[in-house]
């Protein structure tokens, strides 16, 4: 969440030519006292909190209440309260560990491959550059490819006997693979779909971080004889650690929530992932249960355990950055 | 949550007074020159970032024994139109280009609009309970949209509204990351004085609003609108509940494509080719606009 105004051009372009002599301190006073009690505020944040009420706060709470009971899609009135009982349900359900383990596996396979290489990318970016526009934006193309698009030429790329990966690896003597059935193949595919969507614009993230440091610290790391590979190693990644902290996270809601490529990969549209659930997400395992069992209490208390599992990762950063901070001062 | 946005802010000190020429004239100090192997690098990622898009169009004019050969084909040919027009006589990808249209243009402008308002008074404005608001805002970005669905779709299902374009509108319009851009950026690039110079004239609070914030505002809302139209072009989770492929936007009509009724690579490729272009297109016009957009501080949708 690096801020649109850091960037000098646009708050030069934006920024108003310089108004009136300073106001007098009473003024001043005036003023804040005015601004504190302003109630139009109320006005203007009224239609997003509007719609933040009717789209998202009442469904979170109706989630809740709905993974409280056993609900029938079919059925929704008849609604029967079973209180914990879809998470403990949950909890004892093989289904439930193997989409969690198949998230975790898939989630580590392409956040930290994407994040290294962003990383690497963002330093390269960094240099001066011949048709470095050229570079930003092709690298960018990814994440404007829609899920769906992505995943329907991957599923080709990955085909077992059309596959342009497989003929590759045929000419250079390898077998082909059934990327599709394996548990591992399959979830290395998909982790290559997620990759190549992020990838550039985390670069362009980690870019935008570095453009900011300090050159005073390449500098005096440059009279201590410091190679460049060293100065990427301890200025670059510790001035970074911050932005780093912060895409780790985002990737990781975003790998919590997988969906769309699980679903796609299968070329069946099949909810399961896989014939034998080989890649079948937290994701996919809930609108599974939801849009193909028709069991609502089931899905909720399935949705909520992935936000609860958000909030623990989200802490652990939050602790971590804080550690830092006090560590710092 | 606060740490987490405050984090990046740290990251990147905010150089406001700096005026451009000098910020580049010291970036052209410290920034070293790349070398070959810089470019052969960066070339190789842009091929791969980009090959994949050329490969659909590729294996949307090939039958599956041609994809196969050896050498495989790096060239379309002319059954390209001959898949396309196949393409859109299984799904109605016509319908669903002019649907996301809507859907994404609708979005786009509500987002910009209901963002731009709350950004400015969390940034401007004091008034009761707005930290604790704002706290809410921010949190609610890191809410799986699994959190929401079942209730929406009883929703719309009451409603009557499944297949039909509001049930994908309304519920998108509700973009946490939009306030929160808006107020970051109108924090800084607002300044008090000029509000108060407004009020002096006598200007209404709404007057004030059209005639001075949004005129500072309108690079950021640019920005946001680029990417907010970018997001809900290419959303795929909830349109796939709420739509069909009676009515679809181009994601379900690609779900619904890939989705296994259809037997042949080509016609499937195809179909992909012609959802994604309209995207890519504009992408190619605005895409140096985008990565400033993003660099200036963009979030996953």
């Amino acid at each position: 969440m690096t801020i649109a105004s850091d960037d000098p051009r646009v708050a030069a372009a934006a920024a108003p030519p310089p108004s009136a002599p300073p106001a007098p301190a009473t003024a001043a006073r005036r003023r804040r006292s005015r601004l504190t009690r302003n109630r139009w505020g109320y006005a203007y944040v009224a239609p997003f909190f509007v719609l933040f009420a009717a789209f998202s706060l009442y469904p979170f709470l109706y989630t809740a209440y709905i993974s409280l009971h056993e609900v029938r899609l079919s059925d929704i009135d008849g609604a029967v309260f079973v209180g914990f009982g879809n998470y403990t349900e949950l909890l004892q359900n093989e289904f439930f560990w193997n989409a969690a383990r198949n998230t975790l596996t898939i989630g580590i396979l392409s956040t930290v491959p994407q994040l290294a290489i962003a990383l690497g990318l963002a330093h390269l970016l960094n240099y001066r550059l011949r048709g470095r526009t050229f570079f930003r934006v092709a690298m960018l193309m990814p994440y404007a490819t829609s899920i769906a698009a992505a995943t329907l030429v991957f599923a080709q790329l990955f085909g077992h006997d059309y596959g342009l990966i497989n003929t590759l690896l045929e000419a250079v003597g390898f077998d082909r693979i059934d990327w599709e059935s394996g548990t591992w193949t399959s979830q290395i595919a998909i982790s290559v779909i997620v990759t190549w969507r992020w990838t550039g614009y985390n670069a362009l993230i980690y870019l935008a971080a570095m453009q900011a440091i300090p050159n005073d610290l390449y500098e005096a790391a440059t009279l201590d004889g410091a190679s460049r590979w060293q100065q990427f190693l301890h200025v670059t990644v510790p001035a970074l650690k911050p932005t780093i902290l912060f895409t780790i996270v985002v990737s990781t809601i975003g790998a919590v929530q997988l969906f769309g490529e699980p679903l796609l990969f299968s070329g069946n549209g099949m909810t399961s992932g896989g014939v034998s659930n080989q890649y079948q997400t937290l994701g996919l395992l809930m609108y599974d249960q939801g849009w193909t069992n028709f069991r609502l209490g089931q899905a909720a208390a399935t949705a909520w355990t992935m936000f609860l599992i958000i909030l623990v990762v989200v802490g652990i950063a939050g602790l971590i950055a804080r550690r830092r901070a006090r560590a710092e001062r | 949550m606060t740490t987490l946005t405050s984090a990046p802010e740290q990251a990147v000190p905010a150089p406001a007074s700096a005026s451009a020429p000098r910020r580049r004239g010291r970036r052209a100090r410290k920034v070293t020159s790349a070398g070959p192997l810089t470019h052969v690098l960066l070339g190789l990622t842009a091929l791969l970032s980009v090959f994949p898009l050329y490969w659909t169009a590729v294996a949307a004019s090939k039958t599956n024994a041609e994809l196969a050969g050896t050498p495989p084909p790096f060239l379309p040919d002319a059954d390209l139109f001959t898949n396309i027009g196949r393409a859109m006589e299984e799904a109605p990808i016509g319908l669903a280009i002019v649907n996301s249209v809507i859907v994404a243009g609708c979005i786009t402008v509500g987002t910009v609009l209901c963002s731009t308002l709350a950004g400015f008074a969390f940034a401007k404005l004091r008034f009761r309970g707005n930290k604790a608001l704002l706290g809410l805002v921010v949190g609610t970005m890191m809410v799986p949209t699994q959190l929401a669905i079942i209730p929406l779709f009883i929703l719309i299902a009451q409603l009557q509204w499944v297949d039909h374009l509001q049930a994908v509108v309304l519920p998108t319009l509700v973009s946490a990351f939009g306030v929160f851009f808006m107020r970051q950026f109108l924090s800084q690039a607002l300044p008090d004085e000029l509000l108060e110079a407004a009020r002096m004239d006598g200007a209404s609070t709404l007057r004030t609003f059209w005639s001075v914030v949004v005129p500072v505002a309108r690079p950021a809302m640019a920005v946001l609108a680029m990417l907010t139209f970018l997001t809900a072009w290419n959303d795929f989770f909830w349109p796939i509940i709420a739509l069909t492929t009676e009515n679809p936007t181009v994601q379900v009509a690609l779900a619904g494509l890939g989705g296994g009724y259809v037997p042949d690579t080509a016609v499937i490729m195809a179909g992909t080719l012609v959802g994604t272009l309209p995207v890519l297109v504009v992408f190619v016009v605005l895409g140096k606009q985008i990565v400033g957009g993003i660099m200036q501080g963009a979030v996953k949708g």
